[in-house]
């Protein structure tokens, strides 16, 4: 462990024997106690029966929650530099944009299906 | 002495901070992931399309859920049991999501035994991550079995909206695909990491080349990944 923590902060070394990413096994444990707090509250979420806004608002920011911890310690996104992190968590933003475009397709062939086919289908 | 290939960067510079950081190691003319090795940049970039992947299968779900008539059949009943006699709506979902979630928190903690070169601990840990794998694809057939014996199709199902069986086998069918494929790859390293592959330097048997603990950290990359997945799913496939 010492000699651990000396190669990766102070000296400077050769890259090959510089080893990445030396966290206390605690970080992890308590993280991985928040995902199954979080995983529950999201399962109750349909226990309860919860409708509407409070359903989707609740399913949406529990299921955020869950990606950023095990994007951000469990892949180690936090330890990274800028470039990576902007190069990796950018471009899905780019899904959003194609998620509204789809939205407005399916509200375009639904509209379709219930002014000319009549119920059903 | 003779590696095939520079693979290593000199010791990088403190970054910059925020965007200056990324704009300053992007035009650096030489590498643009300065800490990152050429094995992790490249699963992060294959993670990346594999994102868009899942969310082009997301996407379509949404698509066809938003614009069909019939009813969506109700998941929280789908995927509902009998256990000893009580009913329990989407249990086993429950379930696989904290075996998953399990899974995950056993791979962190094989990838930081990795970096200290505890060759029992990580490669048992992984073993563990494998088993936690196996069970959840175990899961997932038993799921599978149970649907298609109650007449799910991808063309129709006996609740509502066709499509949902389509959406169902794509998705799931998908996923469990890459937790297959993660199984066996931890297994493999597994084995190596058991062997001491990484402590003797031991060549591998593909690319020739001497492996290193950071393989363990890749495989976690990739394990990761697959559980951030189903955290999407679950959100949005069993839960809307």
């Amino acid at each position: 462990m010492a000699e651990a923590h000396l190669g990766s902060d102070t000296m400077v070394q050769p890259a090959a024997h510089a080893e990445g990413q030396q966290h206390p096994i605690r970080l992890y444990l308590i993280v991985w106690f928040w995902l199954f707090v979080l995983s529950a509250c999201s399962y109750l979420v349909d226990l309860l029966q919860f409708q509407g806004y409070l359903r989707w608002g609740l399913i949406l920011m529990l299921m955020l929650g869950k990606a950023g911890l095990i994007i951000a310690v469990f892949m180690h996104m936090a330890w990274e530099r800028w470039a990576l992190i902007y190069a990796i968590l950018v471009p899905p933003v780019l899904v959003l944009i194609f998620v509204v475009i789809m939205a407005f397709e399916a509200d375009y062939t639904f509209f379709t299906r219930a002014e000319f086919f009549g119920a059903g289908g | 002495m003779s590696d095939p290939a520079v693979t290593h960067s000199p010791p990088a510079e403190p970054q910059l901070p925020g965007l200056e950081g990324f704009v300053s190691d992007w035009s650096s003319d030489r590498t643009a992931f300065k800490t990152a090795s050429w094995g992790k940049a490249m699963i992060w970039i294959f993670l990346l399309s594999d994102t868009f992947i899942f969310s082009c299968f997301l996407l379509s779900y949404m698509t066809v859920r938003m614009s069909t008539e019939a009813a969506w059949p109700n998941p929280s009943e789908v995927f509902a049991l009998e256990i000893f006699g009580v009913h329990i709506p989407l249990i086993l979902i429950a379930i696989m999501t904290f075996v998953l979630i399990s899974s995950s928190g056993t791979m962190a903690m094989a990838v930081n035994y990795g970096y200290r070169r505890d060759r029992k601990k990580t490669a048992i840990l992984m073993l563990v991550t494998a088993a936690f794998g196996a069970t959840f694809v175990g899961m997932q057939a038993f799921e599978w079995t149970k649907l298609i014996s109650e007449g799910v199709r991808p063309w129709e199902n006996p609740w509502g909206a066709p499509q949902f069986g389509s959406v169902f086998f794509m998705i799931t069918g998908f996923h469990g695909t890459h937790v297959t494929i993660g199984v066996i790859f931890l297994l493999i390293i597994a084995r190596k990491v058991w062997r001491g592959d990484f402590d003797t330097e031991k060549k591998g048997f593909f690319t020739s080349r001497k492996g290193r603990y950071e393989i363990v950290e890749i495989t976690g990359l990739y394990w990761h990944f697959v559980d951030l997945v189903w955290v999407f799913i679950f959100a949005l496939f069993y839960l809307w």
